[in-house]
């Protein structure tokens, strides 16, 4: 069997075209036309990515903006069980319903351990529809039940389920307008570049603040480092590249938890949790993430130039 | 200079609290334009790198699965598994977790998720926990449920570069080969160890610490368990 990514991409498509639909027939939906237009255009963006005009897919990208900056998203009726129901069906099915949560994470792990070709991405695909079948063939659910439980998770989450591809997008416009060389030559600036200690400073910490600006440790990686890691730290003091890139790396993330442009890790599981607090995941992480982040400093002020 | 407009806004439109995807645009078509980009040119890199990074969003296909479960009990059943576990307190359920995440994450297995084990499991397991202690009021709720999502986070990022084939590694190499450095994976993922080592050790301290906080909230209520 050969899965492809593209196909993983277009099944994802489908699932959103099945929530738009569920969306417009909805008669509770709050915001209809614009939680059906949001979650159909990015189901088309997963079908047709490829075939439609990267300008085209951009406009779309702006109207899910524009969508999403009007709060014109809203939540809808889900024909959900009430706490009786899942109260009955837990003692109904027992552990048994652990069993399609765990084959996703499992069959993930065995396409990307066993098929290294097709690895973890469509493993991930693949699990999450045995998962679904695996379900299926437990509970005996109505499969337009199985999607209008799925699109009530996906409310939840709304529109912030795109930011990390937009800032993909926007450090992908930054690498093209040479923002690295600018950072480089302000740091310069304002930075001791004798001091071998400065500059480390400079580098863990610019990497943890860029990362929190960009929300994207692996958008900052490239922008600090070739602006502050390689000139000043590597070239003028001589640290390993090798070592001072990994620990730069964990740096960052160290600002991903403390930043709300990390979506996918602190803002949208406070949404799927249900907090009242949005920024609640990054309050807890705080108190971590600053020791965290000055460990990393000391880190590669030791270990990243070896005999020097 | 003014190569920095797009990080200018996005500081600025996120502390103003505009929507993070608007601000994010703006940001985006501020920067392609100083760098003599058309508009048309913006529109198409923007598409282009949406739709190359999809990948990012594939956890929409979980969510029918994860649902379904819901619908028939499995928060509730998670519930009832911690309930049966006396001596697993808060703080140790995270910890016991953050351990797994890292461990299987730094062999290169994705097993976890917010939405595929924090949001089904370990939030009810730690909420249930903290009942256990007579501490269930919202406020609590909010702090636990947070703590929770950071032991997913903590486990993950702390622990994803012992992998030698992570995707972080093989940036920092191509950025590092690109300047004319060559890098070995496998030095780099020996020297992601001490820090994970040393963020497994903070993150013990801030749980035991919450189980501290939530046994004293518990003990002040005394017998309202309201």
């Amino acid at each position: 069997m050969n899965v492809t990514l593209d196909q993983i991409y277009a099944v994802t498509g489908v699932f959103l075209l099945i929530f738009t639909v569920l969306t417009l027939t909805d008669k509770k939906q709050s915001g209809k036309w614009g939680t059906a237009a949001f979650w159909g255009l990015y189901g088309i963006s997963f079908i047709w990515g490829k075939e439609i005009p990267p300008a085209v897919v951009g406009g779309m990208v702006v109207v899910m903006a524009l969508i999403a900056g009007a709060k014109w998203m809203g939540t809808g009726d889900y024909l959900s069980a009430t706490a009786e129901f899942r109260r009955k069906m837990a003692d109904k099915y027992g552990m048994w319903l652990f069993g399609p949560a765990l084959a996703v994470p499992l069959v993930t792990f065995l396409v990307a351990w066993l098929a290294p070709k097709m690895g973890a991405l469509i493993g991930l695909g693949i699990g999450s529809i045995v998962g679904l079948v695996l379900a299926f063939l437990l509970t005996r659910v109505m499969p337009v039940q199985a999607f209008q439980e799925g699109r009530r998770m996906l409310d939840a989450v709304g529109w912030a389920i795109i930011l990390s591809q937009f800032l993909a997008a926007l450090g992908f416009l930054f690498d093209k307008a040479g923002v690295g060389k600018v950072v480089a030559e302000m740091v310069s600036a304002v930075v001791p570049v004798d001091v071998r200690l400065a500059t480390v400073i400079a580098y863990c910490v610019g990497m943890a603040l860029f990362t929190m600006v960009m929300g994207n440790a692996f958008a900052a990686f490239a922008v600090i480092t070739t602006g502050i890691g390689i000139p000043l730290v590597v070239k003028l003091h001589g640290a390993d590249p090798a070592i001072a890139g990994v620990i730069a790396m964990l740096s960052g993330y160290c600002g991903t938890l403390m930043t709300p442009m990390a979506a996918n890790f602190n803002v949208v599981p406070a949404a799927l949790l249900e907090m009242s607090d949005k920024n609640g995941v990054i309050r807890a992480q705080v108190m971590t993430a600053v020791p965290l982040l000055i460990v990393n400093i000391c880190l590669m002020y030791f270990l990243a130039f070896p005999g020097k | 200079m003014i190569k920095l407009i797009g990080v200018v806004i996005v500081i600025a439109g996120l502390l103003f609290r505009f929507n993070p995807l608007l601000v994010v645009l703006a940001a985006g078509f501020a920067t392609g334009l100083v760098a003599g980009m058309s508009p048309l040119e913006i529109l198409s890199a923007i598409g282009q790198a949406f739709v190359t990074n999809r990948y990012m969003s594939l956890l929409v296909l979980v969510l029918p699965v994860i649902g379904v479960l819901e619908r028939f009990g499995l928060r509730e059943k998670a519930e009832d598994i911690i309930r049966s576990m006396k001596t697993l307190t808060a703080g140790r359920v995270m910890f016991v977790y953050q351990l797994f995440r890292q461990v299987t994450v730094g062999l290169g297995l994705q097993l976890g998720g917010h939405p595929s084990f924090i949001r089904p499991i370990i939030a009810p397991m730690t909420e249930a926990a903290a009942a256990r202690e007579g501490v269930s009021n919202a406020g609590w709720l909010d702090r636990i449920r947070g703590m929770s999502a950071s032991a997913e986070n903590y486990g993950n990022f702390f622990g994803q570069l012992i992998f030698p084939a992570a995707g972080g590694l093989l940036l920092i190499k191509g950025v590092m080969e690109n300047a004319g450095y060559k890098v070995d994976l496998l030095v780099m993922s020996q020297y992601a160890i001490p820090s994970a080592i040393a963020a497994s050790a903070i993150a013990l301290a801030r749980f035991l610490l919450l189980d501290r906080a939530i046994r004293a909230a518990g003990k002040n209520k005394g017998g309202d368990r309201g």
